[in-house]
C-alpha cells in the first residue's frame, strides 16, 4: 500500500492503454445514451399533444394524421428514437417557444455566462478547499482545523438560493460592495462588444477599465457563494482521505526516521491521496454547473441555469429539454474524464 | 482498518456521541413539529390577514408576517410535513429498489451484475437538481413527483455500497454455513444478506438525506414543489426573494429551517457513519 510517489513513470503497455481507454469511450457513449433515452422518454410523457399544437381542437382526423405522419410519430418508438439521435447528431435541438429561437443557438449564446461563474468558482473553491484540508492535516485539531469542519458542514448543508439572497442583502443592499444581479449595469450590456463570449474577458479586452471593474463587482459575490460550496465539499473529502493517509504506518515510520512535516505532506500524503483530489474537484466542478442553476436565478446570471428556470416558468419544454440533455452531457463528460485522469496517474487503481 | 491509539479513538468516540445527540434531538423536533403543527403554531399558517402584511419580527409575530399577512413562525412549522413527507417517500423509493439491486448484482455476479452496474453507473452520473426539475416539469409539480424525480437518480448509491458489503460476505463463513443448509436464491439474499447490508444503508441514507433535502427545496424554490398556498420552505424562500432588500425575515426563517433540517441528516450521517466504522476497527 505504502507506494510513494515516484513510481508512477513505470511503463505501461500501449495495449492495455487503449483498450481501458476505449472501455471507458464506451461506457461514456452508453451513459450518453442513457441520458438521451431519458430526454427522449420525458419528450413522451409531455401531456402536451405536439400534433394537437400545431393543427389545433378543430382539426379533422385527417388532416391529424397527416401531420403525425409529418412529424413522424406513427412510426415505432425505436425508429421514433433514432430520427431524435439523427437529429441531435445535426445539432437540431427543436425551437424554444418562449425565445422564438433554435435552442441550439439559446444554449450556445447562454453558456458562457455559466462556464465563467463555475470555473471562477471552482478556482476560488479548490483553492481554499485544499489549503484548508492541508491545514487541518498540518495542525489536526487546532483552531484552523476546527473552522474547517465548521465551515465544510455548513457549507454542505446551506440553500444555495438561501445564501445567496442573504449575500445580496448584505453585500448589495446593505454595504454596496457588489454591483448586485446581472454581469453588467445596464449602461455596459449594450456597449460591450462580444469577443470571447466570456464578459470578464471581453470587458478586459474592451479597453474600458470601469466596465472591466463593473464586471469584477458583479462577479465576485455568486463566484464567492458557488466557490463557498466548491470549498466545503472539497475540504470535507479531501480533509477524511488526508488523514487517513495519515494514520498508516508508513507515515509513522516516515516520522520516525525524521521526516518534515513538508516532507510527509508533499512526499507521501499529496501524492498518495491525488486519486481523491483529481475526484473531488471534478465533483465540485460537475455539482457547480448544477448549483449554478439556483444561483443564476438569484443572481439573475443570463446563464443555462436562468435559462433553464425561465423555461420551466414557460413550460417550454424543448428548451428544458435542451438545457437538460447539454448540462447532463457536461455532468457525464466530466465524470468519464475524472474515471480517466484517476486511472492514468494513480498507479494503485491499474 | 486505521491503527489509532485506544484512548484517542474512545475520545473521538465521545465527541461523535455529541453530534448524535445533536442530531437525534433536532429530528425529534422536526418530527414532533411536522406531528403537532395544529397545537404547536401560534396562529393558522394559511389566515390571510391583509392588516398585518409584513410586519418585522416582534413578540406576536416571533418571526414576522409575510405578503399576505401570514404568521412565518406557523408557516415554517407547517413547512416540516412536506419536506418530511418528502424524505419519506424517497427513502421508501431508494433504499428497496438500490439494495436489491446491489445484493443482486454482488450475489449473482457475473454478466448480471456487470449490466446492473452499468445501469447504476448510468444514473450516477445524472445531474440530480435538472433532472428532477426536467421530470416535475413533465410530470407536473406535486410531492410524489418531487420525490420520484428526486429518487431517480438517489438509489445509485446503496446499491453500489449494497454491491459492495454483498461481495465480502459472500465469502464468508456465515454464507457458507447458510448455504450449507440448503438456503440458497431469495431467501438466502433477502433473508440473510440484506439485514447485514442494512446498517449501512441506514449510514448512507443518513448522509444522503442532507443533500436531497437540499435539492427538495431547490425544486421548491424554483416553483417546481409543492404548490401554494401550501407551506413549502423552498417556495417560501423564493416569495420572500422578491421582497429580500426590505423585509429580510420572510426569506429568512424559511431558508434557516432548511439549513437546520440539512445539518440534522449531516450530524447523524457523521456521527453514524464514525460509529459504523469504529465497529468495523475493533
Amino acid at each position: 500500500m505504502a507506494v510513494s510517489a515516484s513510481s508512477s513513470g513505470r511503463s505501461m503497455p500501449i495495449r492495455r492503454l487503449v483498450q481501458r481507454l476505449a472501455g471507458n469511450l464506451f461506457s461514456l457513449v452508453i451513459t450518453l445514451l442513457g441520458l438521451l433515452a431519458f430526454t427522449f422518454t420525458l419528450s413522451h410523457l409531455s401531456p402536451v399533444d405536439p400534433v394537437l399544437q400545431l393543427v389545433g381542437d378543430h382539426a379533422t382526423a385527417s388532416t391529424y394524421a397527416q401531420v403525425r405522419h409529418q412529424l413522424g410519430l406513427d412510426h415505432s418508438l425505436p425508429v421514433q428514437f433514432w430520427h431524435y439521435l439523427q437529429q441531435l447528431a445535426q445539432g437540431h435541438l427543436g425551437v424554444s417557444q418562449s425565445t422564438g429561437q433554435p435552442v441550439a443557438d439559446d444554449l450556445l449564446r447562454t453558456f458562457p455566462a455559466t462556464f465563467e461563474l463555475a470555473t471562477c468558482a471552482l478556482i476560488l473553491g479548490a483553492t481554499c478547499g485544499i489549503g484548508l484540508a492541508l491545514a487541518s492535516v498540518w495542525h489536526p485539531k487546532s483552531w484552523i482545523d476546527h473552522i474547517a469542519r465548521v465551515i465544510s458542514l455548513l457549507g454542505y448543508s446551506v440553500p444555495v438560493f438561501w445564501i445567496g439572497l442573504l449575500g445580496l442583502l448584505l453585500f448589495y443592499a446593505g454595504l454596496h460592495w457588489s454591483a448586485g444581479p446581472g454581469q453588467l449595469d445596464d449602461l455596459y450590456v449594450y456597449t460591450l462588444e462580444p469577443k470571447t463570449g466570456l464578459v470578464i474577458i471581453d470587458s478586459w479586452l474592451s479597453g474600458d477599465r470601469q466596465m472591466f471593474i463593473n464586471a469584477l463587482q458583479h462577479l465576485w459575490l455568486p463566484v464567492v457563494i458557488l466557490g463557498l460550496l466548491s470549498m466545503a465539499s472539497i475540504t470535507r473529502l479531501l480533509r477524511a482521505a488526508l488523514l487517513e493517509e495519515n494514520s498508516k504506518e508508513y507515515v509513522t515510520l516516515a516520522r520516525a526516521k525524521g521526516a518534515s512535516r513538508w516532507r510527509i505532506v508533499w512526499h507521501h500524503l499529496l501524492p498518495n491521496t491525488r486519486g481523491t483530489l483529481i475526484t473531488v474537484v471534478m465533483l465540485s466542478y460537475v455539482s457547480l454547473l448544477e448549483g449554478a442553476v439556483l444561483t443564476e436565478s438569484v443572481f439573475a446570471w443570463p446563464g443555462l441555469g436562468r435559462y433553464l428556470t425561465n423555461a420551466l416558468f414557460a413550460s417550454d419544454m424543448p428548451a428544458i429539454l435542451g438545457a437538460t440533455l447539454v448540462i447532463g452531457s457536461c455532468f457525464i463528460i466530466i465524470n468519464a474524464l475524472t474515471d480517466a485522469l484517476v486511472w492514468l496517474t494513480d498507479p494503485r487503481t491499474r | 482498518m486505521t491503527e489509532t491509539s485506544l484512548p484517542l479513538r474512545a475520545v473521538r468516540r465521545d465527541k461523535r456521541r455529541w453530534l448524535l445527540i445533536i442530531g437525534y434531538s433536532l429530528l425529534g423536533l422536526l418530527i414532533a413539529m411536522a406531528l403537532f403543527a395544529p397545537w404547536v403554531s401560534p396562529y393558522d399558517p394559511n389566515a390571510q390577514v391583509m392588516a398585518d402584511r409584513l410586519l418585522p419580527p416582534d413578540s406576536h409575530h416571533w418571526f414576522g408576517t409575510d405578503g399576505f399577512g401570514r404568521d412565518l413562525l406557523s408557516r415554517v412549522i407547517y413547512g416540516t410535513r412536506p419536506t418530511l413527507l418528502l424524505v419519506v417517500f424517497i427513502l421508501l423509493l431508494t433504499v428497496p429498489v438500490g439494495m436489491t439491486v446491489g445484493i443482486a448484482a454482488g450475489y449473482l455476479g457475473g454478466w448480471v451484475e456487470r449490466i446492473l452496474m452499468r445501469i447504476t453507473d448510468i444514473f450516477l452520473s445524472l445531474p440530480s437538481l435538472v433532472i428532477a426539475l426536467a421530470m416535475v416539469a413533465v410530470l407536473g409539480p406535486s410531492i410524489l413527483n418531487g420525490a420520484l424525480a428526486l429518487a431517480l437518480t438517489s438509489w445509485p448509491p446503496f446499491a453500489r455500497q449494497a454491491r459492495a458489503e454483498t461481495q465480502q460476505l459472500r465469502r464468508s463463513d456465515y454464507l457458507a454455513a447458510a448455504k450449507m443448509q440448503g438456503i440458497k436464491g431469495l431467501p438466502l439474499m433477502f433473508g440473510h444478506l440484506l439485514p447485514l447490508c442494512l446498517p449501512s444503508a441506514v449510514v448512507r441514507a443518513a448522509l444522503s438525506l442532507g443533500g436531497i433535502i437540499l435539492s427538495a427545496a431547490g425544486l421548491g424554490f424554483l416553483g417546481m414543489g409543492v404548490q401554494p398556498p401550501t407551506a413549502e420552505w423552498g417556495s417560501m424562500v423564493a416569495e420572500g426573494g422578491k421582497v429580500i432588500f426590505d423585509q429580510w425575515w420572510v426569506a429568512a426563517a424559511p431558508g434557516g429551517a432548511i439549513l437546520l433540517a440539512s445539518l440534522t441528516f449531516n450530524f447523524i450521517g457523521d456521527g453514524l457513519r464514525d460509529r459504523l466504522d469504529s465497529r468495523n476497527d475493533s
